[in-house]
């Protein structure tokens, strides 16, 4: 899993089987000091509660799509989390 | 499996369940000589790794799910070693 910011949310009306109801989220990826990094990824809302500017924590690759209900769909990212704070140890 | 350096901790009440009850540690991921790469991944602590501990990082979702019992969920990234000592200069240390 890796740190992200929601920038808004994609809507799209004709979507593979399996996605339909599927929030899907513009995120921003961050490195571990919360500083945007790389380009903006389309992440399946996995626990779809995640708003605008929120901090979110995303994971990538197969176990995105088991983030949904639906598990067996075309999804390569999701937001499995709301990141409520990041403790970084003063090194 | 990944080496990786816990720098941090991630604290999340809302997230998907097979993370609930778990801690997420923030780890920086390092090369072989130890040093970090660049790179982080948030994983689930399942050995009790503490802060500034060098540990190894299983990143594949198969086994993470075998490691906690689980058969689906969004789970990826585990802590499931702390390393005593690394040496990569060729000498052998059983």
């Amino acid at each position: 899993m890796q740190l992200g910011r929601v920038l808004g949310t994609v809507v799209a009306s004709v979507k593979a089987d399996g996605l339909d109801g599927v929030r899907l989220l513009i995120v921003q990826p961050l490195d571990r000091h919360q500083q945007p990094r790389g380009r903006p990824v389309i992440a399946a809302d996995g626990v779809a509660m995640a708003g605008p500017d929120e901090l979110v924590h995303y994971v990538s690759a197969r176990e995105a799509a088991q983030a949904l209900e639906e598990t067996f769909v075309p999804v390569d990212h999701a937001v499995v989390g709301i990141v409520d704070a990041v403790e970084e140890l003063s090194q | 499996m990944k080496l990786a350096r816990v720098v941090g901790t991630v604290v999340s009440t809302i997230q998907a369940e097979i993370l609930d009850d778990r801690k997420l540690l923030l780890c920086d991921t390092l090369d072989a000589a130890g040093q970090p790469d660049g790179n982080y991944l948030i994983a689930v602590d399942v050995v009790g790794a503490g802060a500034g501990e060098t540990v190894l990082l299983l990143d594949e979702g198969t086994s993470a799910r075998q490691i906690v019992d689980r058969v689906t969920g969004p789970l990826r990234t585990v802590v499931v070693g702390i390393v005593d000592e690394l040496s990569d200069d060729g000498t052998w240390t059983s």
